[in-house]
């Protein structure tokens, strides 16, 4: 029988595998950042062990950081610590550290694909659920808690019991201004946020192949949010041509062997997964959340759900909750839902291509009265791409902010959150009570749909625009 | 780490699914470098409801927590079960827990007991029925015992091995260092170097 994707890469990295205990997996890539990292290196210390790997770990500042005013002291006195001592860590124990003001910093997710670091058939970990986004390249990368990043920095393995294998196929073609968020906020409505444990997801299809890498990223990165610490996608030319001259990428001779080796780590047509789901892309609109988890959405189009509406009482409690949370009404149209902000950022939606699409819908507009707009590009190099393009001055001339990289407002650890009551669309990832700062209120969209809301004040995509006035 | 054997406390029912990481233990908390100390970041939103069931005499001092399905959902923080070990849980019931929560709890010694649903339930309504009654986690023989209700749990068999002898999964990694050194020895030549 065949082998799936997930499985080939799996094989690869088996150092060890014996009856009645896991397998021992080798890490090609340690990714680190500032707030799950000190207690693992204060591990090492105590037990007076050695990072294994330092040229298999690489370390950048983003969940902390502030986005503006980088070239000052951090404000806060328990997030400056923390930088600080990450700063202290890296050098005793020899990590290459990204550091606030360097133009590699930025979003450890978003920086390692653009470096050319994330590679097809390797083994990505970082103290982070949303190392999931890595797995867009066909590499399986997956979030760690710190005392597995501890065990990772000492012995460069990790324990793992091997996961069952779930496909994703995606057929047809997404409809022009139907995003990649969009699909990945419909599968995790469809197969809940509990649908993916247990399993590596594959996204196939259609619709998949005919995605650039950064909307891979973008769906990869939300397959913790169904559940699924894992989610892949076979490499292949689209991929390739985006890794091709990157810096950390193969060079030479070793780039023609690279290639050779990763053109097989597809599914083998007579491999079997332990579950697929079917998706038809031509069906999707615009997808936006309305509760408290991001299982909770739906299409911009519909209304708000009732309690009612649900059949199973823990659900039916669920939806209670969460409405009473979101302050929300049943029935209420999606697009009556009025926002006070607008976070375009974050390791979902903060590449180049997002700020280039929300960009598009927000030349020649302006940003409602009654809203703040966040930019926040997701490295130092995207907000650097986005000033050779201009996209700064677009956003700026609309009345948005435009900041510094981090992960900002996708939770809140920075100064940039909500206040109690507020009402975000984020083009982040959770929607969790509080998640965006204690008492907001998030709706997850896509960046085209944040900048369409950003223009209107309500929910809206950017067909809702039309008609309105541009000014030339 | 400790052995966990057996343990009887307090259990505290939590009537809500997808109790997430940040409901557990919010962003804010972890600009911290310590890995104790989390106790008052633990449910920290909740917690100021009145309502809410660690606020009530009965289970003030419960050890032993019994939640709806998807319990630890969302971050990779083991802050969330660094702060529920700091409150004093020994033990977390619920019929799905979030992969990298429960992978994190196996680590710190803190069981994450999968039951059926209908098994929640049951505790749930027993637990009302007496309020601060004390739950028997029994990690040896895989049971649950919450007065007449007795029922097996789940448990992966190597994290209850780990839990029961209380050992240092680094430790066990290290007696095997020789086979990672071959592995490394092998690996393509086009891996990339930071």
């Amino acid at each position: 029988m065949g082998k799936t994707l997930a499985e080939k890469v799996w094989e690869q990295h088996v150092v060890r595998s014996a009856d009645d205990e896991p397998d021992l997996l080798y890490i090609d890539l340690h990714l680190v950042h500032e707030v799950t990292s000190p207690q693992a290196f204060d591990g090492l210390r105590t037990s007076g062990r050695k990072l294994r790997r330092p040229d298999l770990t690489m370390a950048t500042e983003d969940h902390n950081v502030p986005t503006i005013d980088i070239d000052k002291p951090i404000a806060d006195p328990v997030s400056a610590k923390q930088v600080e001592t990450m700063r202290k860590n890296c050098e005793e124990f020899g990590v290459t550290l990204y550091s606030l003001g360097n133009t590699e910093q930025g979003i450890v997710h978003v920086v390692g694909p653009q470096m050319g670091l994330t590679q097809p058939g390797m083994t990505v970990v970082c103290g982070d659920s949303h190392t999931s986004t890595h797995g867009a390249f066909g590499a399986l990368a997956f979030g760690i808690g710190t005392s597995e990043v501890e065990h990772v920095m000492a012995t460069q393995t990790l324990w793992l019991k091997r996961p069952k294998t779930m496909a994703i196929t995606v057929n047809g073609t997404l409809p022009e201004g139907v995003t990649s968020k969009d699909l990945i906020l419909a599968v995790i409505a469809k197969i809940g946020t509990g649908g993916g444990q247990g399993y590596v997801l594959e996204y196939r299809g259609e619709a998949i192949e005919q995605l650039s890498m950064e909307a891979r990223m973008t769906i990869c990165n939300m397959s913790i949010e169904a559940g699924a610490r894992a989610g892949m996608i076979a490499p292949d030319e689209t991929t390739f041509e985006y890794l091709k001259d990157r810096p950390k990428a193969p060079q030479g001779a070793e780039w023609d062997e690279a290639v050779e080796a990763w053109r097989a780590l597809v599914t083998d047509e007579d491999a079997v997964f332990d579950k697929e789901v079917i998706i038809n892309a031509d069906e999707l609109t615009p997808f936006v959340t309305w509760g408290t988890n991001p299982g909770q959405g739906l299409p911009l189009g519909a209304n708000v759900p009732s309690p009612e509406d649900f059949v199973d009482p823990s659900e039916r409690l669920d939806v209670e909750r969460s409405l009473e949370y979101m302050d929300l009404k049943p029935g209420m149209p999606l697009r009556d839902i009025t926002v006070d902000t607008v976070f375009l950022g974050s390791c979902t939606n903060g590449r180049i291509e997002d700020l280039r699409s929300a960009a598009d819908v927000l030349r020649g507009r302006t940003v409602a009265d009654s809203v703040r707009m966040l930019v926040v590009p997701g490295s130092a190099r995207v907000r650097l791409q986005a000033h050779e393009e201009g996209l700064d001055k677009v956003f700026e001339e609309a009345g948005a902010e435009w900041r510094h990289a981090g992960c900002s407002m996708c939770l809140a650890m920075n100064p940039d959150k909500l206040t109690p009551g507020e009402r975000a669309a984020s083009t982040s990832n959770r929607n969790f009570e509080g998640r965006q700062g204690p008492g907001g209120r998030t709706h997850l969209v896509s960046p085209q749909v944040a900048a369409a809301t950003a223009v209107l004040g309500h929910l809206a995509a950017p067909a809702d625009l039309e008609g309105e006035l541009v000014s030339a | 780490m400790e052995k966990f054997t057996t343990h009887s406390g307090v259990a505290a029912p939590l009537r809500r699914s997808n109790v997430d990481t940040d409901q557990i233990i919010p962003a804010s908390y972890l600009k911290r470098v310590t890995r104790h100390g989390y106790e008052d970041a633990l449910f920290s939103a909740w917690r100021k409801e009145d309502d809410f069931v660690l606020n009530q005499e009965p289970y003030k001092n419960a050890t032993v927590l019994v939640a709806g399905p998807e319990f630890g959902t969302g971050s990779s923080r083991e802050h969330a079960v660094w702060a529920l070990s700091d409150y004093g849980f020994r033990a977390v019931i619920s019929s799905s827990f979030a992969d990298i929560f429960r992978g994190n709890s196996a680590k710190d010694g803190l069981v994450a007991a999968v039951v059926d649903q209908q098994v929640i339930e049951s505790i749930w309504d027993y637990l009302d029925a007496n309020p601060g009654a004390e739950v028997e986690v029994d990690l040896e023989n895989q049971k649950i015992t919450a007065g007449a209700i007795v029922e097996p749990f789940e448990i992966d068999p190597y994290v209850r091995w780990r839990l029961l002898e209380g050992l240092d999964e680094i430790g066990i990694t290290e007696r095997v260092q020789d086979e990672i050194d071959t592995y490394e020895r092998a690996r393509p030549a086009f891996k990339p170097v930071v």
